[in-house]
């Protein structure tokens, strides 16, 4: 270890940890209500962060842009957007499969994730946008004096902390609306029992919807956020994929579990770029699958799961 | 699924009731298309041949993720990894080890099987999606260790390789209407082998896995080895496609591909082949070859009418097909082609009556 470089990863990886934590509060949003694990969510996070891109006026020449609205505009139109997207997902991919496998179900959302991939593609081009609007430029940095740390100091890009504060934000927001409101109570009702959430006035397939239509907004926003910090590519839905880890650390069925998970995998992918090995430097890509590997072994229902108890 | 044979075929002995070809069209079946796969490089253009080469193998594969997911149950992320572990293994021991191409096959089969197991070990602890992730990590892991942890030792740059061609006797297997008969043999030797296996003790175990692990338990299935066996089989027919896909490209890395894609191209072509079925490897690796082929043939010719669109128009129809036809199957026929023949031959014989 390198230890002089540790203070500034450790606060950079927390940082980061927050937008995968609203990533995997997304997926296991859906999990909750319905039990269908999307693993076309991290392709909804790259179609919201490209259709932002696209209400900015990005794809268009300058001066010539259809659509030309300021990034607070452009992300409401987005998030707007994506949620008649989770609904029109709802209702067309993954209604039919009520009552299917497993597998089935799985497969629906792998499915899915190549046609948004493919979609992505053919609307909005294959290259690189690095020209998302950012709010903050690259230079500024808030700098803390921390002895020992490299340069006795640590530097935090203000996009860095800013993505952090609204992905908390956002995160506690839902996680308070998951569990107080009327919509939120109905919700839990219908991840624990359809037939209960039914006969208590429920209206089951209304949840599923909402569900769908609430993370296509987390994974805009989630989108939006890891934009700005690495611009819009279609490669966004495979770093949204190390939101997986995330939720099986935290526990498929904990909300607040996943954001932990999310900011333990950052600080995770972070920390072992402080290394001073190069191999293990290059593992951030990989070490939160190692770690996921780990949890599985050792405890598969994850820190805050429910253990499995299966009847026969 | 008892298929009904008509009125009057009446078995007289075990054997005749256990055989597999039962009726006279059923050799002169396997005759004719034996023939015509043997005689495909005579009459066939390279474009067949180069595609026929690749449904071979890429049914290997999917033969081996039948095994897991099909019989056995367990969803597989990582078909793809498991295939580049072959063709390393494959193409390390033809360049060090100076063996045979024909020797190295079956060594990278048990190669690849052997790290199968290692990831196959999570399916004790785990099961259902759980065992997805646990692939998952497989899928990502084993491709970032060829580029990363091991380059150096496997030479080339970013971990891929150059990969000889087989020689036997006299004969070059560099053009690839030659190098189709390798694959169109390892293809037919593991279709007679996995043919029957549904009716083994091994295959029956298998499918009493998948449809209730706890009753299998109960009746003396021992989970964990049996799931290590799936898990075996299916790396090792992993192994094989990626030594045959590695040989007949010539090299092997992540440059050619062996992504989480694949994986999960390798899933739906079991799903819409017919998941748990002889047949359905064949018929789904087929149709999804084919419908990539006319994606990207679509994207051709759109590109050439809208030139500053290519980039994109060549590369968003594959995905975009490939997920209708995935999410279409997956609602209209969950059972996939090989039911919708099973169905066309019950009307046959039942007619003129209704299915």
């Amino acid at each position: 270890m390198n230890w002089s470089l540790v203070p500034q990863q450790f606060v950079t990886g927390l940082l980061n940890g927050g937008t995968i934590g609203l990533i995997a509060l997304g997926i296991v949003l859906i999990y909750k209500s319905s039990e269908v694990f999307n693993f076309a969510h991290g392709h909804l996070v790259m179609f919201g962060a490209f259709l932002t891109w696209w209400f900015t006026g990005g794809g268009a020449e300058p001066g010539g842009a259809l659509i030309d609205l300021p990034l607070w505009a452009a992300v409401i139109a987005a998030l707007i957007a994506s949620m008649g997207i989770g609904l029109l997902i709802e209702r067309f991919a993954l209604r039919p499969m009520t009552g299917q496998p497993l597998l089935a179900i799985m497969l629906m959302t792998l499915g899915l994730a190549q046609l948004i991939e493919g979609v992505t593609a053919i609307l909005f081009g294959v290259e690189l946008k690095s020209n998302f609007p950012a709010p903050f430029s690259p230079s500024d940095v808030l700098i803390i004096p921390f002895p020992g740390a490299f340069g006795d100091a640590i530097r935090l890009k203000y996009t860095l902390v800013a993505t952090f504060a609204v992905a908390t934000l956002a995160a506690t927001l839902f996680i308070w609306f998951f569990n107080n409101t009327r919509t939120g109570l109905a919700m839990r009702a219908t991840a624990e029992d359809h037939e209960v959430a039914r006969s208590v006035g429920i209206k089951v397939r209304r949840v599923f919807g909402l569900s769908w239509g609430i993370a296509g907004v987390i994974a805009t926003l989630g989108g939006v956020l890891l934009a700005t910090v690495s611009g819009v590519s279609l490669n966004l839905s495979t770093v949204a994929l190390i939101a997986f880890p995330a939720i099986l650390l935290g526990g498929l069925e904990s909300l607040g579990g996943a954001l932990l998970g999310g900011f333990a995998i950052g600080l995770v992918q972070a920390l072992v770029q402080a290394s001073r090995l190069i191999e293990v430097r290059n593992s951030s890509e990989i070490a939160p699958y190692l770690l996921l590997l780990v949890v599985l072994l050792i405890r598969p229902e994850g820190l805050f799961g429910q253990k499995r108890i299966e009847r026969i | 699924m008892a298929m009904l044979r008509p009125a009057g075929d009446f078995d007289r002995s075990y054997e005749q009731d256990m055989a597999l070809l039962r009726q006279p069209w059923h050799y002169w079946l396997l005759g004719v298309s034996l023939l015509a796969a043997f005689t495909l490089p005579l009459w066939g253009d390279a474009y067949l041949i180069s595609t026929a080469n690749q449904i071979a193998y890429t049914v290997i594969a999917v033969q081996g993720l039948n095994i897991l997911t099909g019989y056995t149950g367990q969803i597989s992320l990582s078909q793809a990894a498991f295939m580049l572990v072959g063709g390393y293994a494959s193409a390390l021991i033809v360049i060090h080890a100076g063996l045979s191409f024909f020797i190295a096959l079956p060594l990278a089969a048990l190669v690849a099987g052997a790290i199968g197991l290692i990831f196959g070990l999570t399916s004790l602890r785990v099961k259902g999606f759980y065992l997805a992730f646990a692939t998952l990590a497989a899928q990502f892991i084993i491709p970032w260790l060829s580029r990363h942890t091991f380059k150096a030792y496997l030479g080339g740059t970013e971990g891929a390789i150059e990969v000889p061609l087989p020689q036997l006797g006299g004969v070059n297997f560099g053009e690839v209407s030659n190098f189709y008969y390798i694959s169109l043999i390892v293809l037919l030797i593991t279709t007679v082998l996995l043919f029957n296996i549904s009716r083994t003790r091994l295959g029956r175990a298998f499918v009493s896995v998948r449809d209730n692990d706890l009753a299998a338990e109960l009746l003396g299935v021992n989970l964990f080895t049996y799931k290590l066996r799936a898990f075996f089989i299916a790396a090792m027919l992993a192994g094989l496609a990626g030594a045959i896909k590695a040989h007949s490209q010539r090299g092997v890395g992540t440059e050619f591909g062996y992504s989480l894609n694949e994986s999960i191209i390798f899933l739906g072509m079991l799903v819409i082949g017919g998941l748990g079925t002889n047949l359905g490897p064949f018929l789904g690796v087929a149709f999804i070859v084919f419908l990539e082929d006319f994606s990207n043939l679509l994207g051709g010719m759109l590109a050439a009418v809208f030139p500053e669109l290519s980039g994109q128009l060549l590369t968003s129809f594959r995905p975009i097909f490939f997920g209708l036809a995935l999410m279409l199957f997956l609602i209209y026929e969950p059972r996939g082609l090989a039911h919708r023949w099973q169905l066309l031959r019950a009307g046959w014989r039942l007619r003129p009556f209704a299915r």
